[in-house]
This record gives structure tokens, C-alpha cells and sequence, in this order.
């Protein structure tokens, strides 16, 4: 007999801290500050060593930190501050690295550098603070947010009692050239949902978030998510938005929350012309088209891997802010259906939001985070 | 408690399922892949597109999902979750190769581990819930307790999970079926049954 999931007892999942480095900033706070304020890290980089010709990113300044890479050295940062101050015995961590390319800048110089290995790199990182369960989540750019939920899960069956995530990108010039050749670039800052997008700006960021079963002084909680596949193309999304629209129904049902109680949605928003056609159609399924949202990366470009985990710090501090985070390069909508995009920040009462990701090989997440 | 309905093995120029093994006289993995391609009748000429690390995924899923069919099921209901060592190395490997001269489309968008369970979606019309991990060698206790948690989510009602690895002409492929019934093989779904099966 298989048995039911009610007989096993589910522990809420707690949000305890979170870091941010970003051009924006060492911390989430000075991110969560930059981002209410308008900024950007998106800036005009005409000569770079990523492109032969000029773009708009979104890049970190750091120099690698030896004897860790530029990659490990975001990363490691993120990580000593989300955890700076907390217990968290190592027997009962998981330590969850989100990534989709890593250290892929060493395959130009030295292609057998064994940290170009996820894993490899991923314990590189652990072992610096001790961490011994290590565990890689890469799968296209949902990998933050999934990352996210798989902590969630664990910590709610009660097999850890706390999970360190970090989520980090670096360009190279093995990624730029490669959203380059498919022709996903946009020749201009991205313009999420707007009707003058023209594709993607991609940015460097790591983002770390502890997680725990035990409540710190901060009330949020990671609620639930769901995720999906479209089975449709490896490389565009469905043209329905539908089976995004399953993973979002999933998600409200395992939080057990309705459409009217989502405050504001957190989009994956690239800014390619069928991402976001894709996204707002999936919402108009899920019947949560009313719900205020926003794409941060205007502010942060697309941060690949990163992405889920910093959007959701955003979203998190906007919770508990109680703040409506615009958003950036929106002026009108280019999408069939009606979306709410924010264009003005706005202070109201947020208790919950929803984060939705996509990516290639058809995957879709969506997670809700609830401050009680 | 959940079963495990079927296995598929590729590794060493052998394809194995628990009720046979077929050995291929193949000059090199290349040769194989053809090989196994034409015995299993295939005519799925996208194929021909895909990365090794696609090809061998396909090859898999084909295999097991012959024996245990899951047409019973609606799509949105079977997961899909896969592992490996070496993520997307052996196309990165590739693909960098073009960077130079002329940045192949074709080959980056190969560059993500999970774009390999995306072609397994399409090719069986899976639309249910994924997640691809990196572990430095096949982890039976991680993914039997990973798979045991999402199957306790009522929509889901079969997993197909495993192993795909392939770096150069070194490949090593474990794809199972996952249910919540016995059905074929009828074997309990744990790590120690995962590692057995995997030798």
C-alpha cells in the first residue's frame, strides 16, 4: 500500500536570511535599496573580453579571490553572508549549489580543470564552510527556483533541519556568444512584457537564502511550489502557456492558497517577444491575471541560474516591505492578454507572492512565499 | 511505499533491461549509437539532431517505456528525474570548439544538461514535473528519497528517473520507472534496490 501524505508529518520551511552580490550591491538590503530606487545594473559595455561587439549586461567588478574562481568567489561571498551569525549544525545542512554553466570560463584556458565539474566546484565551495551534503541542481534557467523548492521539500519531510541554497552566474564568453547566435540579445537595455522588446540582457549575480524548520525572527515562509514540463521545444516555450499554468496551480495547491490571495507576481520576464506572450497567457489561465506583477530583470539582467534566487530575495524584502517593486523598461504592454505590470512603487499590503521560471528543454517553476 | 515497474541499462556497448541483454559488435560510440538506433527501429529523424547526451537519453526512455508503457497515465501526471556527473561537458566541449569561428546555435542550446529530459519529454509526451542534479557519481539514496518525496504529490503518478552520463566515448546510462503500484518488475522503490539494479 502506498502511503498517503497525510500520515507524514510536514514541517513548515522557514526563510531565516538571504545575501545578494550583484553590481547593485554586497547585500540584499543594498540591492532591495538600489531596485526601489530605479537603478540599474545593466549598463553599455562596448568593449568587454565577453563580446566582440558591444552589450548591454548587467557585470560583477570582482576579481577571483584564489583559490577560488570568479565564479566560487561570488558565490562564497553570498554564502558567508547569508549565514554570518547562524547555528547550523552540518549533520543536519543541506548545501544546495544552483548553477547552469559554472566555471565554464576555465574551458577556454584550461578545458581539464576539474572544477569546470559542477559538482566539483559545487564541493570546492561546501567544504570552505564545512558543509558535507552537497547537492547540484542545474536545469536551464527554472535552476534557482527549483533549487529553492528542493530545499523546501527536504526540510518538509523533516530529512535536514536547515539548507544553505546558492545560486551564481558568471558570463563568459562561451554564454554571451551563445544567446548571440541564437539571436536572443536585445541591442538595447531588456523591456520586460513592453511592446518595444527585443529580447534578453543577461547579468552576473550570486544569491544565497538559509532555510530552516525552525522560525528565525523573520516571518516568511517558503509555502510551496510546482513545476513542469511543456514537451513541446528544447529551445522556445509552448505557445499555449498552459503547462507553465499547471506548475502555478500546483504551487497554489500545495500552499494551500488561492489566486485572490497572491498580492503580486515575481515573472521570469526575459524579454524575449515569446517568453513573456507565453507567461502572461499562462496567467490568464491560472485566472491570476489581475495580480500586479513585475520582471526584475530590467534591474539585474538575466542572471541564468541565479535568477530564481535573487528575484525571490527581491520579492521576499518587497513582502516584507509591503512595497511594489515597478517594473524597470516598462512603458505599455506587448502581450495578447491583459497583465498588470507595476509602473510605480507603490506601498500597500503584501503577504504573498508568486515566482514563476522557465527555461530551455521546456521546464517551468512556479513557488509561493508567504509572510505570515 | 513505491515500485520500481522497469529498468533500462546502457553501458558498455550493451543495452540491458531486467528480461534481456543485447551486445553490439560496434567499431566505436558513434557506431553504437546507430546500432542501437536501427535495432530498436526508432524513425524519430530528430535524432539525428540531437547531442550524445539526448541520443543516449532517447535511446533509454525508448527502451523502458516500451516494456512499461505509461499511456495509461495523463501527461501532466509522470515526472521525470534525472542525474549525472558531468552535466553537459561533452557538447560544452563542442560548442566551444565553434566559438572561434562561428557560434553554433545548434550545438549551444545542447549546452544544459536538462535540455536531454526536455528531449525525453518530447519524444514520450511526459509534461509532468522534472528536475535534473549533479552528483559525482549515480547517488540510489539521494534520488530514491528525492523521487519517494514528489511522488507523494497526489498529480504525480509515475517517475521515470535515473542516470544519464556521457563524457567522450565513456557513457553509462540507468533509466527506471517509478509507480505507486506494482506493475512488471514489482521491485520496492529504495537506495538498496536502486544500487543493486544499477551494478
Amino acid at each position: 500500500m502506498a502511503q498517503p501524505a497525510g500520515c507524514v508529518a510536514m514541517s513548515d520551511v522557514w526563510i531565516i536570511s538571504d545575501s545578494i552580490i550583484s553590481p547593485l550591491g554586497n547585500s540584499s538590503v543594498e540591492n532591495y535599496d538600489a531596485v526601489r530606487k530605479g537603478q540599474s545594473g545593466i549598463k553599455f559595455h562596448e568593449t568587454s573580453t565577453l563580446s566582440k561587439t558591444p552589450i548591454h549586461a548587467s557585470l560583477i567588478t570582482t576579481e577571483a579571490n584564489l583559490p577560488f574562481t570568479r565564479f566560487e568567489s561570488i558565490a562564497v561571498d553570498a554564502v558567508a553572508n547569508a549565514i554570518d551569525g547562524l547555528v547550523l549544525p552540518r549533520d543536519k545542512t543541506i548545501f544546495i549549489l544552483s548553477t547552469t554553466k559554472g566555471n565554464i570560463e576555465l574551458i577556454d584556458s584550461n578545458p581539464k580543470h576539474a572544477r569546470i565539474g559542477l559538482n566539483e566546484s559545487a564541493k570546492f565551495i561546501a567544504t570552505h564552510f564545512g558543509f558535507t551534503h552537497t547537492q547540484v541542481v542545474s536545469n536551464a534557467c527554472i535552476s534557482g527556483s527549483l533549487a529553492l523548492l528542493v530545499a523546501q521539500r527536504m526540510l518538509a519531510a523533516q530529512q535536514f533541519d536547515h539548507a544553505v541554497v546558492v545560486a551564481a552566474e558568471v558570463l563568459s564568453k562561451f554564454i554571451v556568444s551563445g544567446f548571440q547566435s541564437l539571436h536572443a540579445l536585445s541591442p538595447d537595455a531588456c523591456r520586460p512584457f513592453d511592446h518595444a522588446r527585443t529580447g534578453i540582457s543577461l547579468g552576473e549575480a550570486a544569491a544565497a537564502v538559509v532555510l530552516s524548520t525552525t522560525k528565525g525572527k523573520r516571518n516568511l515562509r517558503l509555502a510551496g511550489g510546482g513545476l513542469s514540463n511543456d514537451a513541446n521545444h528544447i529551445s522556445g516555450p509552448s505557445r499555449t502557456g498552459k503547462e507553465l499554468s499547471v506548475a502555478i496551480d500546483h504551487a497554489l495547491n500545495s500552499s494551500k492558497v488561492s489566486t485572490t490571495e497572491i498580492d503580486f507576481i515575481s515573472a521570469h520576464g526575459t524579454a524575449t517577444i515569446f517568453n513573456d506572450e507565453m507567461e502572461a497567457k499562462a496567467f490568464s489561465h491560472s485566472n491570476i491575471q489581475h495580480a500586479p506583477l513585475h520582471s526584475l530583470k530590467g534591474y539585474f539582467g538575466h542572471t541564468l541560474g541565479a535568477a530564481g534566487v535573487v528575484e525571490s530575495i527581491i520579492a521576499m524584502h518587497a513582502l516584507e516591505q509591503n512595497e511594489l517593486i515597478p517594473s524597470m523598461g516598462f512603458e505599455s504592454s506587448g502581450v495578447s492578454v491583459p497583465v498588470n505590470v507595476v509602473k510605480k512603487l507603490e506601498r500597500r499590503t503584501l503577504n504573498r507572492v508568486l515566482k514563476t521560471a522557465s527555461g530551455f528543454g521546456g521546464c517551468n517553476a512556479a513557488i509561493i512565499l508567504e509572510k505570515i | 511505499m513505491n515500485f520500481i515497474s522497469g529498468y533500462s541499462r546502457i553501458h558498455q556497448g550493451r543495452l540491458i533491461t531486467p528480461k534481456e541483454t543485447t551486445v553490439f559488435a560496434a567499431a566505436d560510440f558513434h557506431d553504437f549509437l546507430e546500432k542501437a538506433y536501427d535495432q530498436l527501429a526508432l524513425a524519430y529523424p530528430k535524432f539525428y539532431k540531437m547531442d550524445p547526451l539526448s541520443r543516449l537519453g532517447v535511446l533509454a526512455s525508448e527502451i523502458l517505456l516500451r516494456e512499461t508503457p505509461v499511456s495509461n497515465y495523463l501527461p501532466d501526471e509522470v515526472a521525470v528525474v534525472l542525474s549525472n556527473a558531468e552535466a553537459s561537458l561533452d557538447t560544452d566541449l563542442r560548442y566551444q570548439a565553434t566559438i572561434a569561428t562561428a557560434p553554433s546555435p545548434s550545438l549551444f542550446v545542447y549546452t544544459l544538461a536538462n535540455v536531454s529530459m526536455g528531449e525525453i519529454c518530447i519524444r514520450h509526451g511526459l509534461k509532468g514535473e522534472n528536475a535534473f542534479f549533479v552528483s559525482p557519481s549515480f547517488d540510489p539514496q539521494w534520488m530514491s528519497r528525492y523521487v519517494d518525496l514528489i511522488m507523494m504529490q497526489d498529480q504525480v503518478k509515475a517517475c521515470v528517473a535515473g542516470w544519464l552520463n556521457v563524457l567522450s566515448d565513456r557513457y553509462d546510462v540507468f533509466l527506471y520507472l517509478v509507480e505507486k503500484q506494482k506493475r512488471g518488475l514489482s521491485e520496492i522503490h529504495s537506495a538498496e534496490t536502486l544500487a543493486r539494479l544499477y551494478q
